[in-house]
């Protein structure tokens, strides 16, 4: 089976049904398309977005965490397997840990990323030290598995001289040199257009073996800041990954509010970008898309776009009750049928 | 040498004149002002120099840039050519198109772009092609640029990058090609924000905004790019960030302006001169954040009497900045209220610029009335 490239299926979606009645007889290469071979047609016909299929995420597990017959078994071994778990499940208590910290009124503010485990931890494994991350807010699981400890975590949520912010921010607002994880700021997309030219730098740098992340949510995707940085990634070839977090939610605004097109990652091919759309859930499948999207980088020295679907279990963040936006049976069928954590566990090291 | 594009102006010139004749007894006022003042002689006065307008000089700042800092990136909408202003001429057959090269269409994007860049130690020198279309990066610039070394505890910076931007009026701008918004970046803390006046000063003050650890914008006045002329060391030069410069010595009266209002300053000085044998003294800011608050006071303790003239909007003008700071300072030395002289409070109008600008005339009025408050 293989990654299901959207380039594969627009070309089979695109020239198809869509246009077959009828082919154009003057063919030009164009300016205004810089190349591109630009048909002219006599017949009038719109493109409709629904007459594209919705793009397919890629998974290795099934819900139960079975390895799907036909998929390619993960490249793993048990020691591995391990040590994911152990991250994954680290994270989550520390999260509610924090979580409760804030509600004991000892920190002002903390952000769980319950729910988005496998995201993380598939996302990060597939990465290398020297590739620069740029992140949201919800990538604490990304950041500890660089290395940067629970003790730090505290440090930086607690305020204390030991942070190295100093202090300055609210918690969740963590960053590291040494980790090579650019620290978070709170508007939100403001990082995307950031990480293309932090792209760009690593090749002015010669680094020839590193490319840039950048983590985002499905609703930060909506900032003006987004569509530039696409633009800009894919005409100034900067080597990033674009990876977008679609976890259901921004705040209250479930997705149906945020945008009317296929998630996000129908819009990469608008910008002229290779996309990859995933099972965030399947830490197996996370890894390999991160895995192939870095090669696409790195080996090709363009950008890439990921989309990680996923679902937000937790709050917002504490200063949020997301139970008035939400019914409790859709967050507990989520932790029921599709949980990161035990779909890994159900894998059994397969 | 330095010429207002001028419409006919007789019947202002008539209006202006006997306005002016009414309170001073003077000669007509011409409504051109020679390019009144030359930048720093004392500045790389071994070098050798070359007949430079503002655009050569900061091509050739820009030049010397590049060439000491091999990863150093030029990036903007249409800089490939060499930009609307020829700014960018021939560096690109210079240094590549890895290192000069055009961006989208989009102000924010190439905020964003340059500061994470510029976080990966990259020189980054971006140009925006108007100041009045620099608010669609001001998030990135404001809420980014300015912010990255405090909030991450001094982890990150992004010292090595420099936006430059063309300001001011130029005759028939209007509200999108004239604007001047320094005061908003003013009130930033984590910028740093640079107005030169002259070539010599452009060239010096660019190269120290390029190399300076700290977020910089660079603000051109687009008025002189090609009006200012005047001989200028060709090597490597900087001059000072946060250094003032006192261009015309006085006693009677201290008047403070940057960029291209310095050379309207100068002509209204002279004509007090002559006219009154008012002794002005002149001082060019140069940098608007971090402002030499120093230099400033001590002028005014010793005349006595400030004016302070901008091209931009009276109120909350950067000039209400300069304005607190004196009186808390030298209250007690002052003989008059510190006078701005600036731009209404309206957009910037096409037909009617030659009445919104502060023009020698307003200067010259807001002296006398000063000096004999």
């Amino acid at each position: 089976l293989g990654i299901m490239m959207l380039s594969r299926l627009s070309t089979r979606s695109l020239r198809g049904p869509l246009f077959s009645t009828f082919r154009g007889y003057a063919e030009e290469s164009s300016t205004a398309l810089f190349g591109r071979k630009l048909t002219y047609v006599h017949q009038l016909e719109s493109l409709k977005p629904s007459a594209l299929d919705t793009i397919p995420a890629y998974r290795i597990m099934d819900n139960a965490g079975n390895i799907i017959e036909g998929a390619n078994e993960p490249k793993t071994n048990e020691e591995e397997c391990v040590k994911m778990y152990k991250h994954m499940v680290t994270l989550s208590v520390m999260d509610r840990i924090l979580y409760d910290i804030q509600r004991q009124g000892r920190i002002s503010f903390y952000m769980t990323c319950v729910g988005e485990e496998a995201t993380h931890t598939g996302s990060a494994i597939a990465l290398k030290d020297q590739d620069t991350i740029f992140a949201q807010y919800r990538e604490q699981g990304v950041l500890l598995w660089r290395g940067f400890s629970v003790e730090q975590m505290m440090h930086q949520c607690f305020s204390n001289a030991k942070d190295y912010g100093k202090g300055r921010q609210m918690p969740v607002h963590y960053g590291s040199k040494k980790h090579n994880f650019q620290t978070i700021s709170s508007p939100l997309a403001t990082q995307i257009p950031q990480a293309a030219g932090a792209a760009y730098a690593q090749k002015m740098l010669g680094m020839d073996d590193a490319c840039t992340v950048v983590y985002f949510g499905e609703g930060a995707a909506s900032e003006g800041d987004f569509h530039a940085a696409l633009n800009f990634g894919a005409t100034l070839e900067c080597p990033v990954i674009f990876f977008c977090r679609n976890n259901g939610f921004a705040i209250s605004t479930p997705s149906r509010e945020q945008f009317r097109g296929d998630g996000i990652a129908s819009r990469g091919i608008g910008y002229g970008i290779e996309t990859l759309r995933v099972d965030g859930n399947d830490v197996f499948a996370v890894r390999e898309t991160t895995e192939r999207a870095r090669e696409i980088c790195v080996n090709e020295q363009r950008p890439v776009l990921v989309e990680s679907m996923s679902y937000r279990v937790g709050h917002h963040s504490t200063s949020d009750d997301s139970s008035r936006y939400r019914p409790k049976e859709e967050i507990e069928g989520w932790l029921d049928t599709n949980n990161p954590i035990s779909r890994l566990r159900g894998s059994d090291g397969n | 040498m330095f010429s207002r594009k001028v419409l006919t102006p007789s019947l202002f010139s008539r209006f202006a004149t006997t306005l002016v004749q009414r309170s001073v007894k003077t000669t007509p006022v011409s409504l051109g002002s020679p390019y009144a003042i030359r930048g720093d002689p004392s500045v790389a006065s071994g070098q050798v120099k070359e007949k430079m307008n503002l655009f050569t000089a900061i091509n050739s700042a820009m030049s010397i840039a590049m060439e000491n800092d091999p990863t150093a990136c030029i990036f903007g909408e249409d800089v490939a050519f060499g930009g609307v202003f020829r700014c960018t001429t021939g560096l690109r057959e210079k240094f590549g198109e890895k290192r000069v090269f055009n961006t989208p269409l989009c102000e924010q994007g190439i905020a964003g772009f340059a500061i994470g860049m510029a976080s990966m130690g990259v020189t980054a020198i971006a140009e925006m092609q108007f100041a009045d279309y620099i608010f669609p990066a001001f998030d990135q610039i404001v809420n980014e640029a300015a912010k990255y070394r405090f909030r991450s505890g001094g982890e990150f910076n992004v010292g090595s990058l420099t936006f430059r931007a063309p300001y001011g009026a130029v005759g028939h701008g209007a509200l999108y090609h004239s604007q001047s918004p320094e005061a908003y970046f003013c009130h930033t803390p984590g910028l740093k924000v640079v107005v030169p006046s002259t070539p010599i000063e452009a060239k010096g003050l660019l190269l120290a905004s390029i190399r300076d650890k700290n977020p910089v914008i660079f603000l051109e006045p687009k008025w002189l790019y090609r009006s200012a002329v005047e001989e200028v060391p060709i090597g490597d030069y900087e001059i000072e960030l946060g250094k003032a410069r006192v261009v015309k010595e006085g006693s009677d009266i201290t008047i403070v302006g940057w960029g291209a209002q310095l050379h309207v300053l100068a002509d209204a000085c002279e004509k007090a001169r002559e006219d009154q044998g008012i002794s002005c003294e002149l001082i060019d800011l140069r940098t608007l954040l971090p402002w030499d608050r120093e230099t400033v006071a001590q002028s005014v303790k010793k005349t006595g009497r400030l004016i302070i003239s901008h091209e931009a909007p009276k109120t909350c003008g950067f000039s209400a900045e300069i304005s607190a700071a004196i009186q808390e300072e030298c209250f007690l030395h002052l003989e008059a209220p510190i006078q701005r002289v600036c731009g209404y409070d309206t957009p910037f109008p096409l037909i009617f610029e030659k009445f919104y600008v502060p023009d020698a005339f307003k200067n010259l009025q807001a002296i006398n009335e000063t000096v004999n408050y």
